[in-house]
């Protein structure tokens, strides 16, 4: 979300200095804007405005600052958004009964669920990245995803454990994402046509498979589901006890993967030789890097990964499969992982504010009926906005989606 | 020997009929593998088609029942020829138009706005503006896409994706309860205001009161036939295609390539904004939130630009082969005694799946025609001509071209 600073390494062009200035001022202003909602909320809750009309205004008025300098008009004008936005924000804050703003606003249960809701699209965040730093696009998130909620389910109903069940939807997104990989290098499809079908495809065979096994029943009640782990120590502690003591394995696996694959893609050799082969495939294929090879592996382990995230969507969340469970949880992944830059880290940041949103828009029914529903867009609105160049430019890798013909 | 346009046109004809063959055959495996029998699924799906009605030895009550289904087959192929058509014309500039279920659903809503309010209107006229008013805001809400396309360089596959989910979102609040749209007689219950009698579509054949075929099959056919006429006969269709071949070389004619691509995305707004329009006005008459999160009609359309080969001619007949396919397996429809209503509809879901895949590489197919001749099965079957490289004008190289990826997704 924060704004790149431009690398020291870049030739400094004329006024360069007070560029870097008017970067820190929009920046600042920014941080007033954010602190001026914040102000009313809990554990502050200031039940009057003013503070944070002044300090919105303040916020536009640096935007409007920053936005005359030709290099940060795009800054300047979020600042200035933010700013007026957060006005109206305060104001909806201290009008609502203190027992209202408190309730919506319980942060332990706010991340609680809010980690819930961020699990699944964790794990398929990082197989996106995965794909694509190789250069293959997966718009086939979705449909991987919910291949791992039919099997994890399955594997959990006939191995009667949820490991094994977790195994076996792993395999079968991984099954999905080969032939997603077999469909896109080996035929050499269009990528985005093939994971549009993996994902029609994933809808009809799990709902296939489901109602020919499970009929009208649905599937059992009784499943082995992932299970939590009460953090001895602080899962008694008011705060921090309710909101991540007694989260789900798989969200500890999920939160665990994203530095293990930074680790991988950024620090290791075949890492290094992925992401190469993501930018440059035919240099890459120059020095002896198996090109192909290497993206087979990518996109399988990217179905796998994205899998897992059904397996807990389906095995740890709602402990049944349901007919198109993801609802577009793929997608979100996929805006995560360009909101995110590619980068696991930055993809984790994307779902977790998707993810605390999501759990935001579930306790606004205390404020209002309908609003909840509106909020839920708001992770789509955010992606488009950053995609369309306002928050700092998101780059692909040089490769991604071009299918690799070997001279 | 057969000359080469006349090849070609055997090729554009040959490829999508095996592509959606082995669909069936895949499908039918997938039957197999779950134990229900593929072969009287099948009949059973297609006589719930109505397509026996073309049959003359089917008489009597039958017959009836097959016209009726006929009926709906047709009522919901109209819809998807228009979200074909919207998004077979992106492909031809070398856009991907994911967005169409979006552009539906924004249609969906204004179409049912405008009918049920100024209800002082002549209908004639209120239902040319209900019409109207879902094609423009469907071509707004593309338009969108195609701008951030053209001025920031934005990918529209990641644009289109997230303007489909807030288009849903919003319409789903719109509805829901207490959301501003809900009907005044539908406490309760997320649906709009239901639609006036005098607003409906003319039914022109069969029951009004059973979905009979209304009107905007008419709309559907004409917009096939605007969708070619813009295409191969306008100085807009030259511009698009060039652009659709090499962006680039186009830019360097002369031609605005940011404005074919907002121009383009305008027009596949319109279109699935026609498709929602005749669905609301025809036989949905109100809109509901579930309606709204459940619909596929515009990603059907992707399904059904591909195997058309992105023209017009064969997204009309890929638009009847899947609103066969939806109402062959409706529950409605099928014969419970042959395959469970349950499973109908995840059939069609299976087969348009691989239809999808299949399409997304003519390598298959063109593979599996050469088989004969490669096994020595004789002289040059239909195979040989299919199996040379794709003639410079083929519409089906068009898609593929256009199909070019680039990168920023």
């Amino acid at each position: 979300m924060t704004t790149v600073a431009t690398p020291p390494s870049t030739p400094a062009p004329a006024g360069a200095a007070p560029a870097v200035g008017a970067q820190r001022i929009g920046i600042a202003g920014a941080v007033l804007a954010a602190i001026a909602w914040i102000l009313t909320l809990p554990p502050i809750m200031a039940r009057t405005a003013v503070p944070s009309i002044v300090l919105g205004l303040l916020a536009a008025a640096a935007g409007v600052l920053v936005v005359r300098h030709p290099k940060h008009r795009r800054l300047g004008g979020v600042t200035i958004a933010v700013g007026l936005i957060a006005v109206p924000l305060a104001l909806a804050m201290t009008n609502q009964t203190a027992a209202n703003v408190r309730e919506v606003f319980t942060w332990s249960a706010v991340i609680a669920s809010g980690l819930t809701f961020t699990t699944p699209l964790i794990f398929a965040a990082l197989g996106g990245i995965i794909s694509e730093r190789s250069g293959v696009v997966n718009i086939g998130l979705e449909g991987m995803m919910l291949t791992g909620c039919y099997f994890g389910i399955f594997g959990a109903d006939i191995c009667s454990s949820w490991i094994l069940g977790a195994l076996i939807g792993i395999a079968s997104g991984a099954v999905m994402g080969f032939l997603h990989a077999y469909f896109s290098l080996h035929l050499r499809a269009n990528q985005v046509v093939s994971g549009t079908a993996i994902n029609l495809l994933a809808v009809g065979l799990t709902g296939f498979l489901f109602v020919s096994h499970y009929g009208d029943n649905g599937s059992p009640g009784t499943l082995p589901q992932v299970p939590n782990i009460n953090i001895p120590g602080i899962d008694h502690t008011a705060f921090f006890g309710s909101a991540i003591g007694n989260a789900s394995v798989l969200t500890w696996v999920g939160l665990l993967l994203v530095p293990v694959v930074w680790w991988f893609l950024f620090r290791t050799r075949a890492g290094l030789r992925l992401r190469a082969i993501g930018e440059q495939p035919r240099a890459a294929s120059t020095v002896g890097l198996k090109v192909i090879a290497t993206r087979y592996a990518a996109v399988t382990a990217s179905g796998a990964f994205a899998a897992l995230g059904g397996v807990y969507l389906a095995d740890g969340f709602d402990g049944s499969f349901n007919f198109d469970m993801t609802d577009g949880r793929g997608f979100i992944a996929l805006a995560a992982v360009i909101f995110g830059k590619w980068n696991p880290f930055g993809a984790l940041a994307a779902t977790l504010l998707f993810g605390l949103s999501t759990a935001l828009a579930y306790r606004l029914p205390t404020f209002s009926q309908t609003l909840g529903t509106l909020f839920l867009a708001l992770p789509y609105v955010l992606t488009l906005v950053a995609v369309a160049g306002l928050i700092g430019r998101s780059r692909p890798p040089a490769a991604s989606g071009i299918p690799y013909v070997k001279e | 020997m057969i000359g080469p346009r006349l090849r070609r046109a055997g090729r554009a004809v040959v490829i999508p009929l095996t592509t959606v063959i082995l669909a069936f055959i895949v499908g039918g495996l997938v039957m197999l593998l779950t134990g229900t029998n593929p072969l009287s699924t099948y009949g059973a799906i297609f006589d719930g088609t109505g397509l026996n009605w073309l049959f003359p030895w089917v008489g009597g009550h039958s017959r009836v029942i097959a016209a009726q289904d006929l009926q709906q087959t047709l009522v919901a192929s109209a819809p998807l020829v228009l979200t074909g058509l919207s998004v077979a014309f992106a492909f031809r500039v070398g856009l991907f138009n994911i967005g169409a279920q979006g552009q539906y659903t924004v249609g969906s809503v204004m179409a049912v706005w405008v009918a049920t309010s100024f209800t002082s209107l002549n209908p004639v006229v209120h239902i040319v503006l209900a019409i109207v008013v879902a094609a423009l805001i469907g071509g707004a809400w593309a338009g969108v896409a195609g701008w951030l396309k053209a001025a920031v360089g934005t990918h529209e596959v990641i644009t289109t994706i997230m303007l489909n989910e807030i288009a849903i979102y919003i319409a789903t609040y719109l509805f829901q309860e207490g959301g501003p749209l809900q009907g005044k007689q539908a406490l309760g219950n997320p649906v709009s205001n239901t639609i006036a009698n005098n607003m409906h579509l003319p039914v022109i054949w069969g029951n009004p009161d059973l979905q009979g075929l209304d009107v905007g099959v008419f709309l559907a056919v004409l917009a096939a036939i605007a969708f070619w006429a813009i295409m191969h006969r306008s100085t807009l269709g030259y511009e698009v295609r060039a652009v659709g071949h090499n962006p680039d070389a186009a830019q360097g004619a002369g031609i605005s390539v940011a404005r074919n691509y907002v121009l383009t995305m305008v027009i596949c707004g319109v279109f699935a904004g026609l498709a929602a329009s005749i669905d609301v006005l025809g036989w949905q008459f109100q809109v509901s939130s579930a309606d709204i999160a459940t619909s596929q009609v515009g990603f059907l359309g992707i399904a059904v630009a591909l195997l058309g080969r992105n023209t017009a001619v064969g997204t009309v007949f890929a638009a009847l082969l899947f609103g066969a396919l939806e109402t062959g397996t409706s529950a409605g429809n099928i014969n419970s005694t042959t395959l469970n209503p349950e499973l109908a509809p995840q059939l069609t879901y299976v087969i348009e799946g691989l239809v999808v895949l299949l399409v997304s590489t003519d390598l298959i197919a063109v593979r599996l025609l050469r088989l004969p001749r490669k096994l020595g099965w004789g002289g040059p079957g239909p195979g040989a001509d299919l199996g040379e490289e794709l003639a410079p004008d083929d519409p089906a190289l068009d898609a593929a071209e256009s199909l070019r990826p680039e990168p920023g997704i």
